[in-house]
């Protein structure tokens, strides 16, 4: 898809947004137009702002200018159409829940404040739960799962909003290559049915070989496009500056070590899930 | 035996008393469920102390001591909301600076009382054989008004305590509702004032729960156990002071800790023997 046909259809649209975390600039002037049920890897190095993209999305932070629509909206009035996969540090695995009652907070925004789940809600719940292979688990407590197993839950929560966008933030951190494959499988599935995704990644591979669209980010937005266009040597040293090694005609980056700035950044990602420069 | 169950209760006082134990031991524990899970013990404990310059005043002025706790439970409540939300503050500190506070103005309050009476350390320690048929009432009109909140915005209360970043995209006010637990907590605190007084209240809120934490594995049924683990220890805790002749408060805690440790070592998934057998087993 060209991104002149993108823009006519957009889902999403941000101009010049500028989003502040902790008084600082998260994420500077970007602008950017996601197509009606595109798939979209945002891709960028540890404090780019990937995750402060996604809760300026939801609401959870202001945006300080620019303006952000989400299906001609402004962010947080959504209700339950757009669902939010966090970060698996973000979740209080101890907290006493079934799967079952998990994915049933997917449908409590449809149902207001006084009414409780009936049978259309506990339906839908039971449909995601086959979806995604996980009604066998459902009396289970959710700290009993696998990685793999609790990832399955939150995504079959998400699709229990019945949602038009559907946010993942690195959910392909800390899982095994199973769990991996079967989410890519999922996202092949809602291709067809016109949700849109966004999903957050530390994993170049998966993003060109996965996604039509990529968006490069490092506060600003670098680059954004097909794949081919986005992974280009320039963009990439423009991103990830140092910790990029060309090699030939491999690109090698470095997310893990290099330096004490970039290990404080990885420490905010993985602990607050917000990032902070 | 049964004369032995029985016995106690053919006083009139002994029938109140067993009747606020109840009712206290039922709601601190339904509501420690939220305590718990939100890592809010400070801030119980802080509560509790917190009221002392409302009865210290209520006192002054001859008014009802469980009246002027619950007016100054309230207005901490409402403090700790407001320090940590506009003021940028971790609620942590918030509380403590407010506690802190509270506490010292009570104790400057009580002691330009010269020779403060009963009244007062029944505040601080809880005299459950003397509870009057009023307060009865205020208790049990207060415990009723707690429940039914609860139960009534159940499914949002877990969702605020378990996912806020949800409760906040669905339009449930994570904020509002954490606002208004602060409240229920502050109502709970007041009714536990009676049995357990001012000390104790702080660990009926927590024990409870914990012990129904480690027995099971969802929400509503975390309550329901929490309740009957603090309404055990509230009767035992009243047979213990009738027969032993010990303060009724402190038995009732220590009920709830045998529980609690027993839980600990037992639970079948969470108790320490479970997981290490379940270590064993991998």
């Amino acid at each position: 898809m060209s991104l002149a046909t993108a823009a006519a259809a957009a889902c999403l649209t941000l101009e010049n947004v500028t989003v502040a975390y902790e008084g600082r600039p998260a994420l500077d002037n970007v602008t950017l137009s996601v197509p009606h049920g595109a798939q979209v890897a945002i891709v960028g190095p540890n404090g780019a702002g990937k995750s402060t993209l996604f809760k300026a999305l939801v609401g959870l932070l202001p945006v300080r200018s620019g303006t952000m629509l989400l299906r001609d909206r402004a962010p947080g009035k959504h209700g339950d159409t757009i669902a939010y996969v966090p970060q698996r540090e973000e979740i209080d695995w101890g907290f006493p829940v079934t799967v079952h009652d998990v994915v049933m907070m997917g449908r409590y925004g449809s149902l207001g404040w006084f009414r409780r789940p009936g049978a259309a809600d506990r339906e839908v719940v039971a449909r995601c739960l086959d979806e995604l292979g996980i009604a066998e688990l459902e009396r289970r407590a959710i700290g009993e799962l696998s990685g793999g197993q609790q990832q399955r839950v939150f995504l079959a929560r998400a699709l229990a909003q019945e949602p038009h966008v559907l946010l993942l933030d690195e959910p392909f951190t800390g899982v095994d290559v199973g769990a991996r494959e079967a989410l890519l499988t999922l996202l092949d599935k809602l291709r067809g049915r016109d949700i849109t995704v966004l999903v957050s990644t530390h994993d170049m591979e998966t993003a060109a070989q996965r996604f039509e669209l990529t968006a490069l980010l490092n506060r600003r937005l670098i680059a954004y496009g097909e794949p081919a266009s986005v992974f280009t040597p320039e963009h990439l040293s423009e991103a990830f500056g140092g910790q990029a090694l060309f090699l030939g005609g491999m690109v090698v980056i470095d997310q893990c070590c290099s330096g004490v700035d970039d290990g404080e950044a990885h420490r905010h990602d993985h602990g607050s899930g917000v990032e902070p420069r | 035996m049964i004369a032995w169950l029985t016995d106690p209760f053919t006083l009139q006082f002994m029938q109140r008393a067993l009747l606020a134990s109840l009712i206290v031991g039922v709601l601190c524990s339904v509501i420690g469920t939220f305590v718990v899970l939100r890592a809010m013990a400070f801030l119980g404990d802080a509560l509790a102390h917190a009221i002392l310059p409302g009865v210290a005043i209520a006192y002054l002025l001859g008014a009802n001591l469980l009246l002027g706790a619950l007016v100054a439970a309230i207005l901490v409540a409402i403090g700790i909301g407001a320090f940590s939300r506009r003021g940028g503050l971790k609620e942590d500190t918030a509380i403590g600076i407010l506690f802190a506070a509270a506490l010292a103005l009570g104790v400057l309050l009580m002691s330009t009382v010269r020779s403060y009476a009963t009244d007062l350390t029944h505040i601080l320690f809880g005299n459950v054989l003397g509870v009057s048929v009023a307060d009865l009432w205020l208790t049990g009109i207060l415990a009723v008004i707690v429940l039914t909140v609860l139960i009534v915005f159940f499914k949002e209360f877990q969702l605020a305590s378990f996912d806020p970043v949800l409760a906040h995209m669905l339009g449930k006010r994570p904020e509002t509702l954490r606002f208004a637990m602060l409240i229920l907590l502050a109502l709970t605190i007041v009714v536990g004032l009676q049995t357990v007084g001012v000390g104790l209240v702080a660990a009926m809120l927590v024990t409870p729960a914990a012990t129904a934490y480690l027995l099971t594995r969802r929400l509503a049924a975390m309550m329901a156990v929490s309740a009957v683990v603090g309404a055990a220890s509230s009767v035992a805790g009243l047979y213990a002071s009738y027969y032993l002749d010990v303060a009724s408060g402190a038995a009732v805690v220590l009920i709830a800790t045998g529980a609690f440790l027993l839980a600990y070592l037992f639970a079948p998934r969470r108790g320490l023997f479970a997981r290490r057998a379940l270590r064993r087993a991998v």
